[in-house]
């Protein structure tokens, strides 16, 4: 079962821009890098609005997933492309929505195989709790609390605009 | 025989084991072919090496020599972190009378998880996956004269990276088509991706008229078997055939069936030139042919351990 829930992505989204605005702020030459397949929309997307040079990267956990003998190879293994040098650089990961950490987790270990950062953050549109693992984004939108079966994914449509959805696993 | 699963697929249609080609659907091929896009970007970054397989121990059993495949294989498994573990069977256990079986018995008590196997008896892989453990995943590395799925994929991969559509293309096909597995892999997976003209090119002794059942067209004369080709795959012409009086000799097969700059001007002017390895120069290959623009011989090798990256992972993270 699919339901939109009141979430309005397109204003958690301003909230954002302006959270990224401010981290930005502190580290001006960051790289921002969006997680496949919805934190890569947000990224093309803020790296156009606040006038960024050069182009954002994208990054999959796929390769480096803890859940790989359960569920095999993920989706998007080869999304990720990193239009810079990783060594040195300070880098901004976005995503939609962090929730047990382990897509972070998985990510950070994929982007160190393309050289060792300076520091890594993370920006997202919605925490919605139940972390497995010590991991904390340094700016979220929105913080609310989803019963472990609800699945919250964002969509992307034609023009370009976000909405949120939720699915109810084993309905 | 007939009315059983395809012992490669599970009964969700995913991989288990990779024996052949032949009686797996489109889909799963073009899913090997995408997934193997993406970890020939693996071996451009600074790390070549992702953890899919870290913690399994993947069995090289070579029951049939092999250096380039078995190193291909052992580089594929290294860049997923699996251990590796080269058996030289031929020269141990089989050569004091054990059985395969018995083999396989002794190797799964050492916590295999992946036998990559190459036998000179068609069928073997499929024996060793009929009998393993259910989590352990078999990869057919070539079975006498029946297939060779790896290779198969592989020139199906290299097809895809230069000419983009199977649909259409002609593929010649030329050599010593009936010994080959690697030219009946090819005909399987070029017939299931829907290559429209497959042709296999040779004298009557080493293409028989039979394989028109494949829905291959035969052609016992080079010119015709290979003009307007967009796609020309050399087989390796091996050297022990020609004391079966196959042929009178290698000088007189490079005559009519080798390629060379002459023959390859009647082909597409953009055709590309393939070949499994190892090549023998001027024997079913002229040296400018080899080296030429037309060649794409070493992107061949280099998209084959992309490809067995590929048919590890899946069929590793697929439960029977």
């Amino acid at each position: 079962m699919t339901t939109t829930l009141n979430l309005d992505a397109e204003a958690l989204y301003l909230a954002l821009r302006q959270g990224v605005r401010g981290l930005l702020g502190a580290m001006p030459d960051a790289a921002l890098v969006g997680i496949w397949s919805g934190g890569a929309w947000l990224a093309a997307r803020l790296h156009a609005d606040l006038g960024l040079p050069g182009e954002p990267g994208v990054i999959s956990s796929a390769l480096h997933r803890d859940d790989f003998s359960e569920r095999g190879l993920s989706a998007g293994a080869g999304a990720t492309k990193l239009p810079f040098a990783v060594d040195g650089r300070r880098i901004l990961l976005i995503d939609d929505v962090l929730y047990t950490g382990r897509t972070i987790r998985a990510v950070i270990n994929e982007l160190y195989d393309f050289g060792r950062p300076a520091s890594v953050a993370l920006a997202v549109l919605v925490d919605r709790g139940g972390r497995e693992l010590p991991i904390e984004p340094a700016f979220a939108a929105a913080r609310l609390a989803l019963a472990a079966a609800q699945r919250l994914s964002l969509a992307r449509d034609d023009q370009g605009r976000f909405s949120f959805a939720v699915e109810s696993e084993g309905s | 025989m007939l009315l059983r699963r395809n012992p490669q697929l599970n009964r969700h249609g995913e991989l288990i084991h990779l024996l052949s080609i032949e009686g797996l659907p489109k889909a799963v091929l073009t899913q090997i072919l995408d997934t193997a896009g993406t970890f020939l970007s693996v071996n451009e970054r600074e790390v070549k090496k992702v953890p899919l397989l870290r913690g399994k121990s993947v069995f090289n059993l070579f029951f049939e020599n092999s250096t380039r495949t078995r190193t291909t294989f052992e580089i594929a498994a290294k860049r997923l972190s699996a251990d590796v573990i080269n058996l030289d069977i031929a020269r141990s256990s089989t050569a004091k009378g054990e059985s395969l079986l018995d083999t396989i018995a002794n190797l799964s008590a050492m916590h295999a998880d992946m036998f990559v196997v190459r036998h000179s008896e068609s069928g073997a892989p499929y024996l060793i996956a009929e009998h393993c453990a259910p989590h352990v995943h078999v990869v057919n590395a070539g079975d006498g004269r029946h297939a060779h799925p790896t290779q198969g994929l592989l020139d199906m991969y290299t097809i895809r990276h230069f000419k983009g559509d199977f649909t259409q293309l002609r593929v010649a096909i030329v050599g010593d088509i009936v010994h080959s597995r690697v030219a009946r892999s090819d005909i399987h997976a070029l017939t299931t991706l829907g290559v429209p003209e497959i042709r296999a090119v040779g004298p009557k002794t080493l293409v028989p008229g039979d394989l028109a059942q494949m829905g291959v067209r035969v052609c016992h004369d080079m010119a015709e078997g290979i003009r307007d080709a967009d796609v020309i795959i050399m087989l390796r012409l091996q050297n022990e055939r020609m004391s079966g009086a196959m042929l009178p000799s290698a000088g007189e097969f490079f005559k009519h069936f080798g390629l060379t700059p002459d023959k390859l001007a009647l082909a597409q002017p953009d055709a590309i030139v393939m070949h499994p390895g190892p090549i023998n120069r001027g024997v079913e290959i002229d040296s400018a042919v080899a080296d030429g623009a037309h060649s794409v011989i070493l992107p061949q090798v280099s998209f084959g351990i992309a490809v067995r990256m590929a048919v590890m992972s899946m069929i590793a993270g697929n439960e029977a």
